[in-house]
């Protein structure tokens, strides 16, 4: 019974197996990034960047059809570019990071709908541009698994400047001059990780999967490394458990994904052991010498 | 001053003289038609020929059933002498197009004396997609264009002729096509709703995907449902277009051998240098995706 319930689906069919191992790749590369935007406020950039990435991908598609490789290197070029002149003009006016992003991401997304247009037919762009996770072909479980694996290569040189700019990023600059260099590597890898997020789960939800484990690790942990483990695997329970509701009923995967880690994100904020609601009106027993 | 009245009238009596002088010129010329989309503009170019001038308001490549009409289709209705619509509800924007473009040219039922299948509760527009409903919509035309334009009647009388020929021959080029496919192969899974005149006349069965939705995302029961349903029924190719992800296609022909059949065109030709750039065409290039798909 539980077999059946749990087990089975994965047994039987292989694009379930794929699904499921698109959504661990998924999960290893986007919660850590994820852990990162949200120590350095940025939850919300990654929306933004999902934006800023559209219009890329769509030129892509418009030069070369339905070509995976095309529309990611679009996709790449175009949020790099828009995080590099928000970044750019950030640091050099007094215009504030947020409202910059904002301004060269509506930039973006204008000239994309406009190229877009221009071509002019009826298909949805949006349906033929992104797949969901149950259309994991050879091609695109490769594309994730090489960002996921370039994501964590890269996180693991960048880190120690990128956690010590999450803290305290006066005294970075005094001691060394990684800081910059390390947030543009991050944006990129931002950018590398929304990518993968297009194609697993389309992209309204892109984002889910970073934002939504760092949320619930936040409430579980108050150690970075503790705080990336606990959101690698509240992204990978989601991913299971989210596929599996898919299966038995019938909702779509990839909000069904989202919405697994979307409870497990309320289950956190009530009894996580950090700040939870309860806990608080709860407090355990004081330590006491 | 009476040399001003003069010059008037003069005037006048020239104006007058050109538009009487146009008017007759213009009926004797060539009439405009305006259809209302690809698929019966070409039916209806086959017919009207030279004399006719046939415009589209949906044109190659798009959705019949979602069109939002343009000021310029308004513009096109009222300019027109007769509008030719296929019916059967396929057109629901088209009737209040026509009241406010204030045009008071007839509207033809292209499908008229169809024997209409049911889709639902509503009747199934797609009736082209018969050979012989086509016959039907050529003759309904024809008589249309006679009625508007009596003077070139032989010649519509003619085209119409030539053209059923035509359609007498592509019929039968079908049902040899179908022919060849083994009985037990003439099956196919596929999410258009647009070809069940197809498979009345021709007998080849469009199961439809289990509990899809084509609107909506699929869930992975969905896909799962489609897989056995596959492998059960032990059907030889899909045709699922509109399963909006082509790679989602691919998985599914991977997991259970079924061929991937090619495009089918159901709603709307393609432009000059697609598959399918008139209804003849586009009817050659269904019966050669449907028997490349199941044959042996």
């Amino acid at each position: 019974m539980i077999y059946d319930a749990l087990i089975a689906p994965f047994t039987e069919f292989e694009f379930m197996r794929r699904a499921l191992a698109g959504a661990i790749a998924l999960a290893l590369g986007g919660a850590p990034i994820g852990v990162f935007l949200m120590l350095r406020r940025m939850s919300l950039v990654g929306d933004a960047m999902a934006h800023a990435i559209l219009p890329g991908a769509a030129v892509g598609f418009l030069l070369s059809g339905l070509n995976l490789f095309a529309m990611t290197f679009g996709g790449l070029i175009a949020g790099f570019a828009v995080a590099l002149l928000a970044g750019l003009v950030s640091r050099t006016t007094e215009l504030k990071e947020d409202a910059s992003l904002a301004a060269f991401y509506l930039m973006s997304l204008a000239l994309g709908v406009t190229i877009v247009s221009i071509k002019g037919t009826n298909i949805d762009l949006l349906h033929v541009l992104f797949g969901n996770i149950l259309a994991m072909d050879d091609q695109t479980l490769l594309v994730i698994a090489v960002n996921a694996t370039i994501t964590l290569i890269v996180l693991a040189v960048i880190w120690r400047p990128l956690v010590i700019e999450c803290v305290d990023p006066v005294f970075l600059r005094t001691v060394s001059r990684a800081g910059a260099p390390a947030h543009l590597a991050f944006l990129a890898l931002v950018v590398i990780n929304l990518v993968n997020g297009f194609h697993a789960l389309g992209t309204l939800l892109a984002v889910g999967l970073m934002i939504l484990p760092a949320a619930i690790a936040k409430f579980w942990s108050r150690d970075i490394t503790g705080m990336m483990c606990i959101a690698v695997a509240s992204a990978i329970v989601s991913g299971y458990a989210g596929l599996v509701l898919s299966f038995q009923t019938k909702v779509p995967s990839g909000p069904a994904i989202i919405l697994v880690a979307a409870l497990l994100y309320v289950f956190s904020v009530l009894f996580g052991n950090v700040s939870g609601l309860v806990r608080q009106i709860f407090p355990g027993r004081h330590l006491e010498a | 001053m009476k040399s001003m009245r003069q010059t008037c009238g003069v005037l006048l009596g020239a104006l007058a003289a050109t538009l009487i002088a146009n008017i007759p010129l213009k009926a004797h010329d060539k009439i405009d038609v305006v259809a209302s989309f690809s698929i019966l503009g070409d039916v209806a170019r086959n017919v009207g020929g030279e004399r006719a001038i046939i415009t589209t308001l949906v044109g190659a490549n798009s959705d019949v059933h979602v069109y939002t009409p343009a000021p310029s289709d308004a513009k096109k209705i009222a300019d027109a002498k007769l509008v030719l619509v296929n019916g059967l509800g396929l057109e629901g924007w088209l009737e209040r197009l026509v009241q406010s473009s204030g045009s008071k040219a007839p509207i033809v039922v292209a499908s008229n004396g169809i024997a209409a299948r049911r889709l639902g509760s509503h009747a199934d527009p797609h009736a082209w997609q018969s050979v012989a409903n086509a016959k039907i919509y050529v003759a309904n035309i024809r008589d249309a264009l006679m009625a508007a334009d009596p003077p070139a009647a032989t010649a519509y009388r003619a085209n119409a002729d030539a053209y059923l020929a035509k359609l007498d021959a592509l019929g039968a080029e079908v049902r040899a096509a179908i022919a060849s496919i083994p009985e037990a192969r003439r099956k196919v899974i596929s999410s258009h709703n647009a070809f069940g005149y197809f498979a009345d006349a021709y007998g080849i069965a469009f199961i439809a995907p289990q509990g899809v939705s084509t609107e909506s995302e699929a869930s992975a029961r969905d896909i799962a449902a489609i897989i056995t349903q596959i492998r059960s029924a032990k059907i030889p190719a899909v045709f699922l277009e509109n399963v909006s992800d082509p790679r989602l296609m691919r998985r599914i022909s991977a997991e259970t051998g079924a061929r991937i059949g090619g495009t089918l065109y159901s709603d709307s030709l393609t432009g000059e240098n697609g598959d399918a750039p008139t209804y003849i065409d586009m009817v050659r290039h269904n019966i050669k995706a449907l028997t490349g798909a199941l044959a042996d």
